[in-house]
């Protein structure tokens, strides 16, 4: 089996400070991968230079054997909405807030050219129901939903026309605790029974725990620490990691 | 070109210089080896306020020459202050021949309306267009809404459609319903009802948009395919009043709704003001 998504030398800055400073990166599929570290370790840019959205200064990155930094802006854009997912940490940001639960939904099956009606609120309405959302909601606007809500709906915007890869940048951010349980524990179930492949950012060392099979340690623009989750968490090695997890055991 | 109109105007002929005129037709020829597709044009000031339908003039000047018979509808009335304004104005820069009748005119200028009676070939319908951009309501960027029309991305579109048939039941009833041109670009119909928009599907006539404010043109060749946008399972139906025409008695043209009374009572009557009259004779 070859990797899903695999990313060689990247290199990014803005300005002085490298962003990125020769990350190699790789994700098999149904492999939920998880990258941990402090804010500005160049966490949101790996993800935004995976998924083909900022061009690196140096490096490659292929797609199931396609170049994606050589992908015209359709092919893009059609790999985004068929193939990949992204989870934004807001929901006003993967969210059409001035669009019905449903059509927010239902959006990713227009674009692949769905042009029946009832087949998108068919399937909308099992989606939600598949994110625990009561889809006799389906025809209100986001702004009805609460918080947990909003990124469930996020989630079943971005799986309706289940993708291979999903990219989530701190999905539970600014939720409350007993919520963001709630979303881990959806979309562990979800990636299991899709087999999904999961890049997830995050502060979380318990969420890393929780969800990820490989977990990626970065600081300030490079992965200082990379393993099995267990073994990166029980065992750290790198002295970075090691402050990483004491400072959540103290907390 | 009459050497006359130049002397007692002291316009050229059709108000606008040689020179933007060659411009605008390169726009125009442009418009229509690209059906539906937005051209920019540089626009001139015109002796009327936008809103009054300075792109559509512009457009007319372009291609009218002395032997054309021009005719101005406003709403499908030929007697509004807007039509007669427009119509007097090329009747004293361009001496041509008017007409309200629909069947005799080589040029029509329209605003919110497609006349009842079948265009022809040889027949060219000149649209005022306020806003030339299908996306706007829902991608106001106008750089991304060029990037979506590029990409032939218009599943926006799809979703604003699916969004009114969850809130109201059907689509069709409405004003400036987006059509499909050619299969490639969408395409603002200019607000005219929708029960127009089937009049835009393989026309004989040759359509062209024109939006001052905005200066874009658009066109479409005739015999062009013209789908208004719907689902396979609610297709576009268009509306049409019940009600006959209290002047002329026709049930199948689209009619305004008047006030008859002072006491609440209304009537319907057609829009079309020339479709009436020929009814009635
Ligand atoms: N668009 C940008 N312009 C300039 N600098 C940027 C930009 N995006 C990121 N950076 C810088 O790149 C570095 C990495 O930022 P990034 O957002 O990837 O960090 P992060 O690990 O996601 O942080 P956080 O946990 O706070 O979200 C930071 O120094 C940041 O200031
Ligand atoms: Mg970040």
């Amino acid at each position: 089996m070859s990797a899903l998504l695999q990313a060689e030398g990247l290199r990014l800055r803005f300005g002085a400070a490298p962003a990125l400073d020769g990350v190699s990166v790789a994700i098999w599929p149904g492999e939920v991968v998880a990258v941990v570290g402090e804010s500005g370790s160049g966490k949101s840019t790996l993800l935004r230079v995976l998924s083909g959205q900022i061009a690196p200064d140096a490096g490659t990155v292929h797609y199931a054997g396609q170049d994606v930094l050589a992908l015209s802006e359709a092919g893009r854009r059609r790999l985004m909405r068929t193939e990949w997912g992204y989870v934004h940490q807001n929901a006003r940001d993967g969210l059409r807030l001035g669009v019905s639960a449903g059509g927010n939904v239902g959006e990713r099956l227009m674009a692949a050219g769905e042009r029946r009606y009832g087949s998108i609120r068919e399937v909308a309405a099992r989606w939600m129901e598949r994110v625990e959302l009561d889809p006799a909601r389906m025809d209100e606007p986001p702004r009805n939903f609460s918080g947990g809500m909003q990124q469930r709906l996020q989630i079943a915007r971005c799986l309706v026309t289940e993708p291979r890869l999903v990219f989530m940048d701190e999905p539970t951010g600014g939720l409350d605790v007993s919520v963001q349980a709630r979303l881990l524990d959806l979309i562990r179930k979800l990636a299991k029974e899709m087999g999904l492949a999961v890049f997830l950012v995050t502060h979380d060392i318990a969420a890393a725990r929780l969800l990820a099979h490989r977990i990626l340690v970065m600081r300030r623009g490079q992965v200082v620490e990379e393993g099995l989750a267990d073994r990166v968490l029980d065992d750290p090695r790198h002295p970075y990691t090691q402050l990483l997890v004491s400072s959540v055991l103290a907390a | 070109m009459s050497a006359a109109v130049q002397e007692a105007g002291g316009y050229n002929f059709a108000y606008l210089d040689e020179a933007t005129k060659r411009m605008i037709r390169r726009a125009i020829l442009k418009g229509l080896a690209i059906p539906g597709h937005q051209i920019p044009f540089g626009a001139r000031e015109m002796p009327l306020p936008y809103g009054w339908g300075t792109g559509g003039i512009q457009l007319t000047a372009s291609i009218l020459g002395p032997r054309d018979r021009l005719k101005v509808i406003d709403q499908g009335a030929d007697d509004t202050t807007n039509a007669v304004s427009i119509r007097r104005f090329f009747q004293r820069v361009a001496g041509v021949e008017v007409t309200t009748r629909t069947a005799e005119a080589t040029v029509i200028q329209t605003r919110h309306r497609i006349p009842e009676r079948h265009l022809t070939e040889g027949q060219v319908l000149v649209f005022q267009v306020p806003m030339p951009e299908p996306l706007f309501r829902l991608e106001p960027r106008l750089t991304e809404a060029r990037r979506l029309h590029a990409l032939g991305d218009y599943s926006l579109a799809q979703l604003r459609l699916y969004e009114d048939i969850a809130r109201q039941g059907e689509t069709g009833s409405s004003y400036n319903h987006p059509v499909m041109v050619n299969g490639r670009y969408l395409m603002s119909p200019s607000p005219i009802p929708g029960y127009d928009n089937p009049k835009l599907h393989r026309s004989a006539a040759i359509l062209l948009f024109g939006a001052g404010r905005e200066k874009k043109i658009y066109a479409v060749p005739p015999w062009t395919e013209v789908r208004s946008l719907d689902f396979d399972d609610h297709p576009f139906r268009p509306m049409l009043a019940a009600a006959p025409c209290a002047f002329c008695g026709s049930r199948d043209s689209y009619k305004d709704e008047i006030v008859s009374d002072d006491r609440g009572g209304r009537v319907f009557v057609c829009s079309d003001t020339d479709h009436c009259r020929e009814n009635q004779s």
